[in-house]
């Protein structure tokens, strides 16, 4: 249901997680007119996902860290939407977003449950866009089963329901964010088999000093260290999951030890019996494509995701353009508040960020960064692939499917395999599987270019988010009027 | 030096592949010339009909049914691996007006020998369960074919390959070699290739090709929207069509038209086609298009207005002022010939096309004359001609 447009905005945010947040409470305080719009029915974000409010109100943000920074920029974010500087559209996605000949945005809105709900048009002069990001996932035999989940998915069913979807969990990637899901699960009463992490710890040494630049992070670890010790939690390093078994849902893992690259050392294989979730975090992938729709310049980061551009202020190559938290890297709630203060206060008035914030964000992103090298995507994941595994599971392309298209019909890129496979087409448009397809592709070529190429392709969806043809059919591309 | 050919073709998208295949099966040496990857440009971004339905009676369908024989003759063998399906199209009139073009139009068909029937109400039910209520009346087309457009590209590109072809990619060319007036090879930014016979198999950018050559092929972008929906239980059998969408295709109108084509895909995904504009390589989205395709799309099937989409696309289909592709050898260029311009039908012409082009590459009598599609019929190259610029991608 799209209807009257409202009168442009100075600011528009997406997102209502740390970074956009930030973003719209800097921008308010200094007088702009701000629209967040955001997906979820309440602020917060992935990171500060939360019960909600009107069933089972919870202000000490039990299980949460950083609780202090949400309830600030909350009650900054409430006291500007009281003022009426602020304006809240919370269950609505921006599904695509144009440009006016006077370079002002124009954001395509839809419910985002529901079809009943009204939706403007919105139009701003400034945006940012603080779209987070979601799991990176790769495909391994077994993966398509019931009880296969990504991990920030049990991560953010439990912090949204208060329940588990499980009972006996295997949680297994790469990364610290491991660690806070294992711990919220054993929390919550369910049981954490085993913890796999593809990396050794001593990955981290050559990176101690980056990390000894934020010692919270220090902290934290040594609070899952004691979380760990008293749900008796294994956390076995250089340790992946080779195979999910299951006739119709999960019900044990296999694992194995891997050496540097990845590969998987005979003989270390065993079976974890009894287990009905398996989470995996393979890192995360920013929400990047209605930045890149827009024209933005990307690149690749140190944990190989594609990401924007941006430079001290925020500020992306397109004018007008900020971007703020997992868009501009992943590097964790921190640094998303950090850098959604910056966005918004340059959205609202070209302001420079104080030296003494710069240094802090600096310091973050050198922490990530470390972070990312110490927990790479193994070099030869693709080793447990049989033929059969789907690369694709929404269109069920098996990785011989992916194979021969690749070395018989030259797809060494990830749109050349979608053409010719159908990997990416369906109704998850490439988020699941694009990482693993581009990273599939590209050992067809030699092309230094063709990562950087196909991640671009893949996030490329002009269509944000689906949306009814009914819907379409009212777009309303005339002048807008004002509420 | 790259090793000489008898051919060089630039551009391997249908057309290119479909050349390259064919040339190769005449005991020609081939090498294709490709900037991007195989099926890189518009054969990526279109849909894949083979349609008898839709063209005007004279050459271009003679071209139509030659090629219709060929994918089901020549190239039958090899249809699974293109997912090639007799599924049938159906135009649907349902305003008073159209009811009467589809009347000229099916009785024109008829007696030119195209498979038409004319079907009631009750019937176009039977074929389309979803069909509008306002329908009035219909046409059934039982030779209208569908092929995946990419996967004939590639898989032609490796037949040609078997052959001894050799596929170039990421390799653009950048001018022509000449000896006096005659083509004799091409530049590229991966050195020069050298061929008695370059065939321009550039689609939409095969003006700037034909430019680079001096010669005048005025083939401009003429951009068209897709949407593709959720993937839904088969809801839509046929291909099936608005009455007014033959009059588009047939129009040189470069402004912005829509007209409803509507079709269910093995995956379970619906395609709703299409808009024709002529804006040059722009590739922003034109929120106007998109709401009238989907507005013509629920008139022709209500059920859609629920149905959520979940991506679209553009493609630049290479046009052509006459509505006549561009096939065979350019006497103003010796050693160049041109495979162009088939605007929103390449896909259903490349076999016919690759056929032809085989046979005259080959030094043979064609099957069929290619004297309607002469390059020259554009008269000599004048500099003000309105080049397109190439676009990025
Ligand atoms: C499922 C999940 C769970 C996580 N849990 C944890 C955790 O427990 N601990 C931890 O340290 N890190 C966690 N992370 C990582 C953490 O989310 C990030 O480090 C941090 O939240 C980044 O903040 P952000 O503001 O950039 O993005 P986010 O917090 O992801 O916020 C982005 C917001 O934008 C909205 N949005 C996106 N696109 C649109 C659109 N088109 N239209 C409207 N709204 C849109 C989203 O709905 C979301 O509300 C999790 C990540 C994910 C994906
Ligand atoms: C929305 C839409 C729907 C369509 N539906 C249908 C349909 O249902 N049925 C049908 O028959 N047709 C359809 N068409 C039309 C069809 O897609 C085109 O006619 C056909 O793809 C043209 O093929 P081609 O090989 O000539 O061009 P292309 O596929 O564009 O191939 C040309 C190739 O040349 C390459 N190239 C360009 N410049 C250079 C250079 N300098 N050096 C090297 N290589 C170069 C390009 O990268 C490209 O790969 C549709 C088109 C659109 C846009």
């Amino acid at each position: 249901m799209s209807k009257e447009s409202t009168s442009p905005f100075d600011v528009a945010v997406i997102g209502a997680g740390p970074a956009g947040l930030a973003a719209a409470v800097a921008a308010a305080e200094r007088g702009a007119r701000v629209v967040v719009l955001d997906a979820a029915t309440q602020p917060g974000g992935q990171f500060w996902r939360h019960r909600p409010e009107s069933v089972e109100p919870d202000p000490e943000g039990h299980g949460h860290h950083g609780w202090k920074t949400y309830l600030d920029l909350r009650s900054r974010f409430d006291a500007a939407i009281s003022t009426g500087v602020l304006h809240y559209l919370p269950n609505t996605q921006v599904w695509m977003i144009e440009r006016e000949d006077a370079g002002r945005f124009v954001l395509r809105l839809t419910p985002a449950t529901g079809t009943t709900i009204e939706v403007p048009t919105v139009r701003a002069d400034k945006l940012v866009s603080c779209a987070g990001g979601y799991d990176r996932q790769l495909p391994l035999p077994g993966w398509e089963l019931p009880g296969v989940m990504a991990a920030g998915g049990i991560q953010a069913f439990i912090k949204a329901n208060g329940t588990l979807p499980g009972k006996r969990f295997v949680v297994a990637g790469t990364g610290p964010f491991l660690l806070p899901v294992a711990a919220n699960i054993a929390a919550a009463g369910g049981k954490v088999v085993a913890v796999c992490e593809s990396s050794s710890l001593t990955n981290w040494l050559p990176h101690m000093g980056a990390a000894s630049g934020v010692p919270g992070k220090a902290l934290e670890g040594a609070e899952y260290a004691a979380i760990f010790a008293k749900h008796r939690i294994r956390y076995r390093t250089r340790t992946v999951v080779t195979k999910v078994v299951g006739d119709s849902s999960a019900t044990a893992v296999q694992i194995a030890k891997v050496d540097a690259s990845g590969a998987i050392i005979p003989g270390s294989e065993r079976l974890l019996e009894d287990v009905d979730i398996v989470g995996f975090g393979w890192g995360f992938t920013p929400q990047i494509e209605l930045a890149v729709s827009l024209g933005a310049e990307t690149r690749i980061d140190a944990d190989g995701s594609l990401v924007c551009v941006a430079d001290e202020k925020q500020s992306s190559t397109v004018p007008g353009l900020f971007l703020a938290g997992e868009v501009t890297g992943v590097g964790g709630a921190v640094l998303a508040v950090a850098e959604g203060y910056v966005a918004g206060a340059s959205a609202a008035n070209g302001e420079q960020p104080k030296t003494s914030t710069a240094r802090q964000i600096q310091r973050h992103r050198r922490f990530a960064s470390a972070m990312h090298q110490a927990h790479p995507v193994p070099e030869k994941w693709d080793e447990l692939l049989t033929d059969d595994t789907l690369i694709c599971r929404c269109e069920e392309v098996s990785h011989a499917q992916v194979t021969e298209a690749r070395d018989v019909l030259g797809a060494t890129d990830a749109r050349t395999m979608k053409s010719f496979t159908r990997t990416g087409m369906g109704w998850c448009q490439g988020k699941v599987c694009g990482y693993a397809v581009s990273c599939l592709s590209a050992k067809g070529t030699t092309d230094e270019n063709a990562q950087h190429a196909s991640l671009t392709s893949v996030a490329k969806r002009p269509v944000a988010t689906p949306l009814t043809l009914g819907e379409i059919s009212t777009l309303d591309s005339r002048e807008p009027h004002n509420l | 030096m790259n090793a000489p050919s008898d051919v060089i073709v630039i551009g391997a998208g249908v057309i290119g592949s479909a050349i390259a295949f064919f040339a190769s099966q005449q005991g020609l040496s081939v090498t294709v010339l490709e900037r991007g990857l195989p099926a890189s440009g518009t054969s990526s971004a279109c849909e894949g009909n083979i349609l008898v339905s839709d063209k005007e009676l004279g050459a271009e369908l003679e071209l139509t049914k030659f090629s219709l024989d060929t994918w089901r003759g020549d190239l039958a063998e090899h249809a699974g691996h293109w997912e090639f399906e007799s599924k049938g199209g159906i135009i649907v009139a349902s305003k008073e007006s159209s009811l009467a073009s589809l009347d000229r139009l099916t009785r024109a068909q008829g007696e030119y020998g195209i498979d038409v029937e004319r079907v009631d109400i009750p019937r176009l039910r039977e074929f389309e369960p979803h069909i509008s209520p306002d329908a009035l009346g219909a046409a059934w087309y039982p030779d209208d074919c569908q092929v995946q457009p990419m996967l004939v590209a590639g898989h032609l590109l490796n037949l040609a390959r078997k052959n001894g072809a050799k596929v170039q990619v990421n390799t653009r060319v950048t001018g022509f070699v000449r000896h006096g007036e005659t083509v004799t090879g091409v530049t590229t930014d991966r050195g020069e290739f050298h061929a008695p016979a370059v065939v321009n198999a550039a689609g939409s950018w095969s003006e700037h090709i034909a430019a680079l050559a001096g010669v005048n092929v005025p083939v401009k972008p003429r951009k068209g929207f897709v949407m593709v929906t959720e993937p839904l239980p088969p809801m839509v059998h046929h291909k099936v069509y608005a009455a007014e969408y033959v009059d588009n295709v047939g129009s040189s109108d470069a402004g912005l038209q829509s007209s409803p084509v509507v079709e269910g895909t093995p995956a379970g995904s619906i395609l709703i086609g299409s808009s024709r504009e002529r804006v040059g390589f722009d590739r922003s989205v034109n929120t106007e298009a998109l709401r009238q395709m989907a507005t013509n799309a629920i008139a022709l099937f209500p059920f859609l207005e629920k149905t959520r989409i979940i991506r679209h696309y553009h493609g630049f289909r290479p046009y052509c002022p006459d509505h006549l592709p561009v096939i065979g050898h350019d006497p103003r260029a010796p050693g160049l010939w041109h495979a162009s311009g088939y605007e929103g039908a390449g896909i259903g012409l490349s076999a016919g096309t690759g056929k032809l082009m085989g046979q005259a590459l080959a030094g043979l009598a064609t099957d069929m004359s290619l004297a309607p599609f002469a390059p020259e019929r554009f008269g000599e190259f004048t500099p003000n001609t309105m080049i397109s610029q190439e676009s990025a991608a």
